[in-house]
């Protein structure tokens, strides 16, 4: 959904293609963890902070 | 485990612990379902669900372990109720599967986030838990449900998979689009749904 924001830094958006010397890692490993990060690391939307402030009311 | 009656603070201290681990959740759900409004309804459907059972929550343990469970029971739940599923095969695989043209150059996260969808349902989660959360595989077969070897070895064909598809530029444009590909997904999700036997926070 967001891949191409995503895939606009260069740092953050390209993964290594290769493994480096052959070691246990896969090349995209790293972008794995980005796809992930990239998602936490977004400002929450206000609904959620709407829901979590209504939970309080809630019981 | 006694029973004890929640004060304002043991609720202070939940959704504190609970707003921390929403970003984490968003990311789960985003690599399960692939699109983030979706993924984002059924973040705030396990914040709710995870409200409502927050005397089950021990302190001291790992919330974001603990939310995960709920977001994923959640999630195969309303793909079992087929919320997902007309949805998905026919506007988000389109989306989503479709590569742009004639770029093959290096390995883009749009790349990553298309090839991770084409995996199994099980293997996806296994590896976004283990590869992408940081879950040791211990806490990874506990979130599913699950024994460790079975988590190790959904985790190794899923790597196996994203190897040749990443590292050899084999990622499939439309995968989805092959009804069979699509057909053998799903019910392989099933019988991780009905298989699904996690019980810490079964709701």
């Amino acid at each position: 959904m967001n891949g191409e924001t995503e895939g606009r830094d260069e740092k953050a958006g390209r993964v290594q293609k290769h493994s480096k010397n052959g070691s246990e890692k896969p090349g995209w490993a790293n972008g794995l963890r980005q796809l992930y990060d990239t998602v936490v690391n977004e400002p929450l939307p206000d609904n959620f902070k709407d829901l979590l402030s209504k939970l309080d009311d809630q019981d | 485990m006694a029973k004890h009656e929640r004060t304002a603070t043991d609720k202070a201290d939940f959704k504190r612990e609970l707003t921390d681990v929403v970003p984490h959740l968003r990311a789960f759900a985003r690599g399960l379902c692939g699109r983030a409004d979706m993924a984002d309804d059924l973040v705030q459907e396990a914040l709710l669900k995870a409200w409502a059972a927050q005397e089950r929550f021990e302190p001291g343990t790992s919330m974001r372990a603990w939310t995960f469970v709920i977001l994923r029971n959640a999630y195969l739940t309303d793909m079992r109720r087929n919320r997902f599923r007309g949805e998905y095969d026919e506007n988000v695989a389109e989306r989503i599967l479709t590569a742009p043209a004639g770029q093959e150059e290096p390995i883009h996260l749009s790349d990553m986030h298309r090839a991770l969808l084409t995996l199994p349902a099980e293997r996806r989660e296994a590896l976004l838990l283990v590869g992408a959360g940081g879950f040791s595989y211990e806490e990874a077969a506990n979130i599913c449900g699950c024994a460790v070897g079975t988590i190790k070895s959904r985790v190794g064909r899923a790597r196996a998979a994203l190897n040749s598809m990443l590292d050899e530029g084999s990622i499939p444009q439309r995968s989805i689009d092959d009804q069979g590909a699509h057909r053998a997904i799903l019910e392989e999700l099933d019988e991780v749904a009905m298989g699904n036997g996690q019980a810490a926070a079964r709701d």
